[in-house]
């Protein structure tokens, strides 16, 4: 599979900071892929450039392999930013067919997907209602629509679940798998780790400007693990001593362990087995990736620089 | 371009559709001619009467003050400061004995404050009064003064332009109240649909929709969509009212009797001078409406019309690129549009306190000057057209005032074009002229 979009040593500075400081990543075709960071990381910064808004100062995007250009790919990208909004005013299907029209659709096709989409997320009811009579919830499923309308190559969407309940942020959830299926990819922009632990396949995290991290979920999780496991047994010995281990949390029958250096975890099973307890289950704990951002932003500039080495 | 047209469609549709805008548009010439005549109405019938004692030392004044509509003057016995009031009148005025030539102050003490117009119409009683007096103290007799004055006929002045080889009547008072309505018209326009464009500019930037539009469109088109549809939005008022008015006009025709009207024609035929023995007399009615068409028809409409119609267009192009600058910049808080408003909001003033200057000299420099600035081209070259081309404005003057004009806004549009790029993006951040200077004249 080849890279979508591919950026190369971003810079983009504003008179007194360095928004986007020498930021280079690939995104592959068909991918969710997840841009994390903290507030004023330059995420935003990063995604306006991506979507042509701010043109960067050094540095190239290419997309779909070629030179990016905004004027004409801007009708093969849908952007839902954060700061989101849409005319009071106007009505719910006028609204949809107006931001279709100017993302290069001709009417007819503009209404017939928007009758399309109207009816999947069971809005067809809504085309006379004005949008200043949406809940927060609905306009942002008006948002989502509109964003994704033109069937757009790349969907850009930042915090999209914000304001939804349960059940919408599902339904929407399930859009977006669905997007990807169909050969879309999508750069999901958000703070919630558990939404990116579950949907992304690929992640970058980027703070001050710079990226701090960049790979797959699982590679991710792999590369930050502490060598953690749980197991649980029968009974819990009263002295627990080896030199493959040590514990970190005892619970009613179950254990926390590090597994020392040079050691593997056949080690600890081995442990245990000789002393004929039943071992109930075992497995490893890997970080949340919640954990691994806070550790990564909270961090001084020394775990940074740290956590570069293995990447 | 073309989604450029789809802006301008949205921008224009969603004002005109509106219930609002028919109702402003009709109830607008409606109002002002109600204000007119409500103004009228009451500025008669706020007049108090004034009933004025007289004691008059010389006793010469008894029969030689006039009376007029509201003001009554007597003369009992009997009637000092004290009593006035009692006896039943308003004022009191009190005319010391004449020294030779001396000057003398009249007196006039009154139960209220009397206003400056019934001041002035007393005053002026007592002035004819006194020249009647003098005139008479000179061996004019009475008789031969009224007989002289019923007599003199009034000189009617008819000014002629000069243009080539003619002379082409012109009427002042005509151009004047040309020139003054349309550049109060500009004037307003340039307020009303500039403010437009800058709330519908606050509009996109507080609702969010900024940044989801120029995923879209180049942050120049939406801009410019919005302001050429408002602009749109302005035309379509001014033609609705010029229809009104021709409307209007037609539907008064047809209440006017038939012979009448035939009188006016002839007077047309005869340029105003029925020739004696002729088959018709026109009447009073006639002759009024004759006057006023005549007037009318001194004053160059095609022109006067086409050029209102390019300053309107011009001054608001130039002027509303800068209220949408301003829009851009500002955030939620309405205190700060005020502020920032000033710097564009002064020259709109400022061009106004010229422009009824040059409505009385036309051809002075600083009219002159102030119509082919385009700050203030718009407002003064309006009030100074009125007064003819070629006569009072050269054509080069006029080619020129144009020509910079659309420089004009081209410039402002183009600077805008860069402050409005960043502003709407940007939140929570207070700006300053300084900053949205350095954002106008950065490179990219």
């Amino acid at each position: 599979m080849s890279a979508i979009l591919q950026l190369e040593h971003l810079k983009k500075h504003y008179a007194t900071q360095k928004a986007v400081d020498d930021i280079s990543f690939s995104i592959e075709k068909g991918s969710i892929f997840g841009l994390l960071g903290p507030n004023g990381a330059g995420k935003t910064t990063l995604l306006r450039m991506i979507t042509g808004i701010f043109y960067p100062d050094s540095g190239s995007i290419l997309f779909d392999g070629r030179p990016f250009h905004p004027e004409e790919d801007i009708i093969r990208i849908g952007y839902m930013p954060e700061e989101r909004g849409l005319y009071k005013k106007m009505k719910i299907g006028e609204h949809a067919l107006y931001l279709a029209q100017l993302k290069g659709l001709s009417r007819s096709e503009a209404m017939e997907k928007i009758r399309f989409w109207f009816k999947r997320l069971e809005m067809e009811s809504w085309w006379n209602k004005k949008v200043e009579d949406l809940s927060k919830g609905m306009s942002q499923k008006l948002q989502f629509v509109t964003t994704v309308l033109h069937e757009p190559k790349l969907i850009i969407l930042d915090e999209p679940f914000s304001g939804l309940d349960p059940v919408n942020a599902n339904l929407i959830k399930d859009e977006i798998y669905g997007l990807a299926q169909r050969g879309s990819t999508i750069i999901f922009s958000t703070h919630r780790m558990e939404q990116v632990e579950e949907i992304c396949d690929h992640i970058v995290l980027v703070n001050l400007g710079k990226k701090i991290l960049d790979g797959t979920v699982g590679n991710i999780k792999q590369q930050f693990k502490e060598n953690k496991f749980s197991i649980k047994l029968s009974e819990l010995p009263a002295v627990i001593q080896s030199e493959a281990f040590t514990v970190e949390e005892r619970k009613m029958n179950e254990l926390i362990v590090k597994i020392s250096p040079n050691h593997r975890s056949n080690d600890v099973l081995q442990h245990f087995l000789q002393q004929q307890i039943t071992i109930e289950s075992f497995h490893e704990i890997l970080p949340s990736l919640n954990e691994i951002f806070i550790g990564l932003v909270e961090g001084t500039s020394a775990t940074t620089r740290a956590f570069q080495q293995p990447s | 371009m073309n989604k450029i047209l789809i802006i301008i469609q949205r921008e224009y549709l969603s004002r005109v559709k509106n219930k609002r805008f028919l109702l402003t548009t009709i109830l607008t010439p409606l109002l002002m001619v109600l204000f007119i005549v409500g103004a009228t109405y009451f500025a008669n019938q706020g007049k108090e009467d004034h009933k004025i004692a007289v004691v008059d030392q010389n006793g010469f004044f008894k029969g030689n003050l006039e009376d007029g509509k509201h003001i009554h003057f007597e003369f009992p016995e009997g009637v000092d400061t004290g009593n006035y009031i009692q006896k039943g009148f308003t004022d009191i005025l009190l005319i010391p004995e004449f020294k030779g030539t001396e000057k003398v102050n009249y007196i006039i003490r009154s139960k209220k404050r009397i206003g400056l117009t019934t001041e002035e119409a007393i005053s002026r009683r007592i002035d004819a009064a006194i020249e009647d007096k003098m005139l008479q103290d000179a061996g004019i007799e009475r008789a031969q003064l009224d007989s002289i004055r019923e007599k003199s006929q009034f000189a009617e002045l008819k000014s002629l332009e000069e243009q080539g080889d003619s002379a082409k009547e012109s009427n002042a008072a005509l151009s004047y109240g040309i020139g003054f309505g349309s550049g109060m018209l500009i004037y307003i326009t340039m307020f009303i649909y500039g403010a437009m464009v800058m709330r519908g500019v606050m509009e996109e930037k507080t609702n969010r929709i900024a940044e989801v539009m120029v995923s879209s469109v180049k942050p120049f088109q939406l801009m410019l969509g919005k302001i050429i549809g408002i602009g749109a939005v302005g035309l379509t008022q001014f033609l609705m009212w010029i229809v009104l008015v021709i409307g209007l006009m037609t539907a008064a025709q047809f209440l006017i009797p038939h012979e009448v009207l035939d009188q006016v024609n002839t007077l047309n035929q005869y340029n105003g001078q029925i020739p004696a023995g002729g088959m018709m007399q026109a009447g009073d009615t006639a002759q009024n409406i004759y006057k006023i068409q005549h007037t009318m028809s001194t004053a160059n409409w095609p022109l006067i019309i086409g050029c209102f119609i390019f300053y309107f267009l011009g001054g608001y192009l130039f002027y509303a690129s800068l209220f949408a600058a301003v829009g851009s910049v500002v955030n939620e808080d309405p205190q700060d549009a005020q502020s920032l408003m000033m710097p564009i909001t002064m020259p709109i003033i400022f061009s106004f306190i010229i422009m009824t200057n040059a409505v009385q000299n036309p051809g002075s420099p600083i009219a002159t000057w102030a119509s082919i600035i385009p700050f203030s081209s718009p407002m003064v070259m309006m009030a100074r057209i009125a007064y003819g081309v070629p006569g009072t404005v050269a054509y080069w003057e006029l080619i020129v005032s144009m020509l910079s004009l659309i420089a004009g806004f081209l410039l402002t549009t183009w600077l805008s074009a860069k402050i409005y790029r960043t502003g709407i993006l940007m939140y929570g951040k207070k700006v300053s002229w300084k900053e949205m200077g350095k954002w106008a004249f950065r490179k990219n």
